[in-house]
């Protein structure tokens, strides 16, 4: 064709080449504030309001190293990462038992269970905290990890997402299975999990996200600053440093690096993770 | 054959114990005793006292429950169907990219979608910090002097709104990707074939087709946003909240701040119905394409 209609292919490169170079400066100002904020905190604290260089010209780590032993970070940190991967363990083993026992094995109430996990889903979780933290105050579990971690064990999508996953393996590994005299357990434990490790991993770095992200019922749950996470820790530091922008967004900087470090390991599992819990096929 | 029906029961039941008993609990328990304190005059904390409907007169009476509902309808206008539009535009973008390309593109949009709310929230405070702020150069642009966007009511939520659609788009672009990528690629050579044009392609190929994620996407999208609360209260720290309150934000101060249990659970009980007719909306949808 480039043959026969040289003009019209070079047009049709021209603007190929155009709209690629669009999205790149699209892009490019997308992430811009991002960027900005890692610039930012890389400078001296006199040089924040005044070095506007793209690249900062003397870059440092002091503004890191101050809020680790100057402010409870680590502490948060710990708390974030105890709290995050309980709550990660927790809603995927529930979902996948939940989803098998649904999906796969036949007992009163199966119907019953499955439309009120469905129903659930237009419940927003949101109009709870006042009662939730009304219940984790009532079993003395407020300013703890259990009590953090506790409502936020609400995850009817994953049950939902291994339901139709399981349903969607054919009957026969089942069946071959219980021939062999395997019990329901060990059906799945060694049959269905590991044949769903790519689900497992998705949902998993997904809820990991989730939990690591949460900020409203953290906040409430835990007041004392020595069990708060980092999520909302960093606003603390906020208050502490004040106008030393430096610190606080070096403080977000470290309180976005796991989830952030995650997405870009995981790319393709927190895309599988994000189209299957929206129910589309990806 | 008996026994082993037993034990499937009883496997089933061990294996559905966990999640139904914090089901139970922290799911359906709570609900309950919200719609009970929804009719008391109670504390956050300690025994009400039944009032009948006087809790749902006064909201109804409330000049801050409507502003609450004006600014979270507000919120919701403002970043649902902008927030679509620039998400198919982008995913339209990144589509018709490849390889290594596509994905570091594809990861520059989405990558706000994973950071937590109060690193956004400090990124931004300071993007736009009135003395210092990088938008300030665009904003003096516009309207000739720098604004101190965050303590000026007709800035705040159009603010939150920008803010909203850079931080949660990442999901809708995500969506339409997996949609555009059904699309088959015969349709647009046949098309092509026929001389027909960009536009042309669009309207009559690319949008339809993609009509249900857009419908999805919108649905979603409402009813995440309904729910407003985290950056609107960060934002609005230390200024006036009361011209910018939205309904969670107005629960959580009746609850935490003001003592007002019993009343708290009423304005709870309005965000429930509220969220659920916009849920079943969404079910109905799902259920008349078949999805699920």
């Amino acid at each position: 064709m480039s043959d026969t209609h040289p003009t019209a292919a070079r047009r049709l490169d021209l603007g190929a080449t155009l709209l690629t170079l669009l999205s790149i400066i699209a892009a490019a100002i997308w992430f811009f504030p991002v960027y900005w904020g890692i610039a930012t905190s890389l400078r001296y604290d006199d040089q924040t309001v005044k070095d506007f260089a793209l690249i900062p010209k003397d870059p440092t780590l002091k503004n890191y190293i101050f809020d680790i032993q100057n402010s409870n970070l680590p502490i948060w940190y710990l708390n974030s990462t105890i709290v995050s991967v309980g709550v990660t363990f927790l809603v995927v083993f529930m979902g996948a038992s939940t989803g098998f026992a649904i999906s796969q094995l036949n007992f009163p109430g199966r119907k019953a269970l499955w439309w009120m996990i469905l129903a659930s889903f237009m419940v927003p979780v949101s109009a709870l905290i006042v009662n939730h933290f009304i219940i984790i105050a009532d079993v003395k579990l407020l300013n703890t990890h259990l009590g953090i971690i506790l409502p936020m064990l609400i995850a009817p999508v994953t049950v939902i997402v291994y339901k139709q996953f399981f349903d969607g393996l054919p009957k026969e590994f089942r069946e071959a299975a219980v021939m062999d005299g395997a019990s329901e357990f060990q059906l799945f434990f060694r049959v269905f999990l590991p044949m769903n490790w790519g689900v497992t991993t998705a949902l998993a770095i997904i809820t990991f996200i989730g939990a690591w992200n949460s900020f409203l019922w953290p906040f409430l749950a835990a007041q004392d600053e020595m069990m708060m996470t980092v999520t909302v820790g960093i606003t603390a530091v906020q208050d502490t440093f004040g106008v030393a922008y430096g610190r606080v967004l070096a403080g977000a900087v470290l309180a976005g690096l796991p989830v952030a470090t995650a997405y870009l390991l995981f790319q393709r599992r927190v895309t599988q993770a994000i189209t299957l819990s929206a129910g589309i096929k990806g | 054959m008996l026994r082993n029906r037993r034990t499937e029961i009883t496997t089933a039941l061990i294996l559905i114990a966990p999640f139904l008993i914090v089901y139970l609990w922290l799911f359906i328990w709570p609900t309950l005793q919200m719609v009970e304190m929804s009719f008391q005059k109670a504390p956050l904390i300690g025994k009400g006292k039944w009032i009948g409907f006087d809790n749902y007169i006064r909201m109804f009476k409330d000049a801050t429950f409507r502003i609450a509902v004006k600014n979270t309808a507000y919120f919701v206008l403002l970043s649902v169907v902008p927030g679509t539009v620039v998400a198919l535009s982008i995913a339209m973008m990144v589509s018709r990219l490849k390889g290594r390309m596509q994905s570091l593109i594809l990861a520059a949009f989405f990558l706000p979608y994973v950071l937590p709310v109060t690193v956004v929230y400090v990124i931004w405070d300071w993007m736009t910090n009135v003395q210092f702020g990088m938008v300030q150069g665009l904003i003096v642009f516009l309207v000739g002097e720098p604004v101190n966007i965050w303590r000026t009511v007709d800035w705040f939520m159009p603010g939150v709104a920008i803010l909203t659609i850079w931080w949660t788009n990442g999901f809708s672009i995500l969506l339409f990707l997996a949609g555009l990528r059904n699309i088959p690629a015969e349709l647009y050579e046949a098309a092509q074939l026929d001389g027909a044009t960009r536009p042309q392609i669009f309207f009559r190929i690319t949008f339809p087709l993609l009509w249900p994620i857009t419908v999805l996407c919108l649905t979603i999208q409402l009813i995440l946003q309904l729910k407003i609360f985290d950056q609107v209260y960060l934002f609005a720290q230390g200024g006036q909240t009361r011209s910018t309150m939205v309904l969670v934000q107005y629960i959580f101060e009746q609850a935490f701040q003001k003592n007002n249990g019993g009343y708290s659970a009423t304005l709870a009980v309005a965000l429930f119905v509220i969220v659920l007719v916009f849920s079943l909306l969404q079910f109905q949808i799902l259920r008349i394409r078949g999805q699920r």
